[in-house]
């Protein structure tokens, strides 16, 4: 299984490998969610779901099940 | 010169985009609909040098030209259309500073459609704060446009745009991106088969979701063309956004940089409180309950001072005008009476107006949709269905029409539908009157029964809403994708300008909506109370005289307006129902009521005043509504308004559909009848069936 974005920590910082699910909604990729780009976990609500996310600058909050088709890398701090 | 510049503002959500909006026109703006739709449309006049002026006109926030919603729809299908009269001259692409590179975005594709444009960057105030600099010659060269660094907050930069405005002919049409670099192979072929065209906005028209618009898709000719799967041009509208992002980033690296230890980081402070797991929840509930407080303690002040106010205006009237006319009496206890209903609904949806504009505008509203869409998930609704259902405690058409950037369908319907439960003001005036005539006085732990009262009626909507959410989600089947994005704005403190320019212009639009029809209904009203088919309405005098001789000036002229009343048009059909409503505990008095109040709710106090004062037979002094209705008996001698008959009553209108104004909205978001319909019976059934029981059961 490859990492998601699902599978960060509050805090944690990671690259984004590839958002091209065909679930993503296009208005995800537009705020900046594409592959290359940092994606940092600033905040979850109760039950990990929603993620508040930061994504290339672009402040927002995306539901679990979303967040779950965004591959990534975990940036070694 | 007297050809009006015509300018569009478009831009991101969240970006000042009203701001800068309010700084061009000022008071000089009016709030309409798009033909058709409910989509607002602000525009406005700005005067520019030498008597040159320009028409500007707000466009729906958008993050792209890709629509997911009508909003940005409206915003697509304008810049496409070249014979729209409101086609602008020069589009204004509104960016916040804090966001350009996601903003530019937007900026590429609206100069990709060759239309003159200048990036507006909002919120230059905060340059300094976030360590931003920007190099704005090399944007300038780069994006092939004009830059203009505004602060709405500080009022700066506003005047240097108004220049560009007006000389707007010396724009580049230039494009950002060459579109057949996307898929050369594909636009290629697209080009052969249109010719005629431009490939780009051939490209915008072909990847829209089909869902929206009646755009000039049809017009084209795909005979001739193949063209390519849902997924796949969405795998190009991918590769549109990689290509966008890489050019944005290519000039960003040159023109900006960013100083990260300049920084100081306002949102981590607040985010860490305000959407804490505990505290979070804690300040939203403390938020909440301050704006109950307003807007049902403080805004009573104002409130009574209107009802008196129209009480004596309408006795002015009727003192100042001949006595007895027909025509003063339609003034004085129709038009009046109507109007009166109308204002004094204006203090509180104002004071909650400007709570929903103050969170909206500081950024806190997305933190709310962050903590409460987990728990709206389990009932079938949305984090963003918060706003509409608190909203709905002043008025159901706001509310729904709140629900608008709710991007999944289902949630969005199942919110449009359970929204009409929670405890709208125009339950209020019902609530209290009859809360005051049935309910005793004393109190528990401190608390008044009556207030008590008021405060279960509130839950039991709420309660509604929710469970019936949850039965609706088990129900509805639908096959439309679910998605969830919310941007979290940075905070901000709100401005004042925007603040009171969204109250006035919601209240008004309230006022002037829903008037509209109380004023209509409370005419129609009177004259169906006044008139009356047949001998015994129009003998009325005689047959009164004939049966009680004992009876003598006021008494007799009160027992005359009585069986003039029954004998009435409105009589007749209050009688007409009343075997249908008497297990309710209701006559058909209360009938009239009810079914007048199917236009709107707030109609049934006036109605029953109309009633009452018309059919009355109590001296002077007893004249207010309430002691008339304490008084009601039925035939037997019994009272009409008991506790029983007035927790049926309490009940019924906490659940039953009677607002036309919200069924029209609903038929107009929902684009049938299939789904007011099912409001007006579902809801009214299940008020029927709670009433009855509850009636049964006390009695």
């Amino acid at each position: 299984m490859p990492l998601t974005i699902a599978d960060l920590k509050k805090g944690q910082r990671a690259i984004i490998i590839d958002s091209s699910s065909e679930n993503i909604p296009l208005k995800l990729l537009e705020m900046g969610c594409l592959p290359g780009n940092t994606v940092e976990l600033l905040q979850v609500a109760p039950f990990h779901d929603p993620m508040y996310l930061n994504i290339n600058d672009s402040y927002l909050a995306i539901r679990k099940e979303t967040a779950a088709l965004i591959i990534i890398e975990k940036i070694n701090e | 010169m007297s050809k009006q510049i015509n300018v569009a503002l478009i831009g991101n959500p969240n970006t000042g985009k009203t701001s800068v909006f309010n700084a061009l026109t000022g008071l000089n703006q009016k709030v309409g609909n798009y033909p058709g739709i409910t989509v607002e449309k602000k525009e406005g006049i700005c005067k520019l040098s030498r008597g040159v002026k320009a028409h500007i006109l707000d466009l729906p926030g958008t993050y792209s030209l890709n629509a997911s919603s009508l909003d940005e729809n409206v915003v697509i299908e304008l810049l496409l259309n070249k014979n729209n009269k409101d086609f602008p001259d020069v589009a204004l692409i509104i960016s916040d500073v804090e966001n350009l590179k996601r903003n530019l975005l937007l900026f590429t594709q609206i100069k990709d459609l060759k239309i003159p444009t200048i990036l507006v960057i909002n919120m230059a105030d905060r340059m300094g704060r976030r360590g931003i600099s920007l190099n704005i010659e090399m944007l300038e060269q780069e994006l092939k446009t004009k830059v203009a660094l505004v602060s709405t907050r500080k009022n700066e930069g506003i005047q240097e745009l108004k220049t560009l405005i007006e000389n707007y002919k010396n724009l580049s049409v230039e494009p950002c991106l060459d579109t057949s670099t996307i898929d050369s192979e594909y636009f290629s072929s697209l080009k052969k088969a249109f010719p005629n065209q431009d490939l780009y906005k051939l490209w915008v028209v072909i990847s829209q979701d089909a869902n929206f618009g009646k755009m000039d898709r049809n017009e084209l000719d795909f005979s001739k063309f193949k063209t390519k799967t849902k997924s796949e041009l969405k795998r190009l509208q991918q590769k549109e956004t990689i290509k966008r992002y890489q050019f944005i980033n290519g000039v960003l690296k040159e023109a900006q940089t960013i100083d990260e230890t300049k920084a100081t980081d306002l949102r981590t402070k607040f985010d860490k409180i305000l959407t804490h797991k505990v505290w979070g929840y804690f300040i939203f509930f403390i938020i909440l309950l301050t704006i109950f407080q307003v807007i049902y303690d403080w805004a009573t002040v104002p409130m009574d001072f209107i009802d008196s106010s129209f009480a004596l205006l309408a006795d002015w009237i009727k003192m100042t005008f001949p006595e007895g006319g027909k025509f003063t009496n339609l003034i004085a206890e129709g038009v009046v009476a109507g109007i009166g209903g109308i204002v004094i609904f204006i203090p509180q949806i104002a004071f909650l107006f400007l709570f929903i504009a103050v969170l909206e505008e500081s950024g806190y509203m997305s933190r709310v949709v962050f903590l409460m869409d987990r728990i709206m998930r389990r009932f079938g609704l949305s984090g963003k269905s918060v706003v509409p259902l608190i909203s709905g405690t002043a008025c159901a058409i706001p509310a729904i029409m709140a629900t608008r950037n709710i991007e999944n369908w289902k949630e969005r319907l199942i919110t449009i539908l359970v929204t009409p439960f929670t405890t709208c003001s125009a339950r209020l005036p019902v609530y209290l009157i009859i809360i005051a005539l049935v309910i005793p006085e004393g109190r528990f732990i401190g608390l008044s029964y009556q207030a008590l009262a008021l405060m279960l009626l509130y839950l039991v909507g709420f309660g509604m809403a929710i469970f019936s959410a949850y039965i609706l989600d088990k129900i509805l089947k639908t096959n439309r994708k679910t998605f969830f994005v919310v941007e979290m704005p940075n905070y901000k403190i709100p401005m004042l300008k925007n603040v009171a320019l969204t109250v006035l212009e919601k209240t008004k639009t309230f006022v002037f909506e829903a008037g509209k029809i109380i004023l209509a209904i409370s005419i129609v009203l009177w004259i169906l109370a006044s008139y009356g088919p047949g001998k015994d309405f129009k003998n009325a005098d005689t047959i009164v005289e004939a049966n009680h001789p004992e009876l003598q000036g006021e008494q007799l002229e009160n027992k005359i307006a009585a069986y003039k009343l029954e004998h009435s048009f409105i009589g007749i059909i209050g009688k007409t129902i009343e075997p249908a409503i008497k297990p309710l505990g209701y006559d058909w008095k209360i009938g009239i009521g009810i079914v007048t109040s199917f236009a709107a709710r707030e109609v049934f106090v006036g109605t029953l005043a109309t009633i009452y004062s018309v059919g009355s037979t109590l001296d002077d002094d007893d004249k207010t509504i309430k002691n008339r209705m304490a008084h009601e008996v039925h035939d037997n001698g019994s009272k009409v308004f008991t506790l029983a008959s007035g927790i049926s009553l309490l009940l019924f209108y906490a659940f039953a559909m009677q607002c036309m104004s919200t069924l029209a909205i609903v038929k107009r978001e929902t684009n049938s009848w299939k789904w007011p319909m099912i409001q007006l019976f579902g809801m009214s059934f299940i008020a029927y069936i709670i009433a009855l029981i509850a009636f049964q059961i006390l009695n």
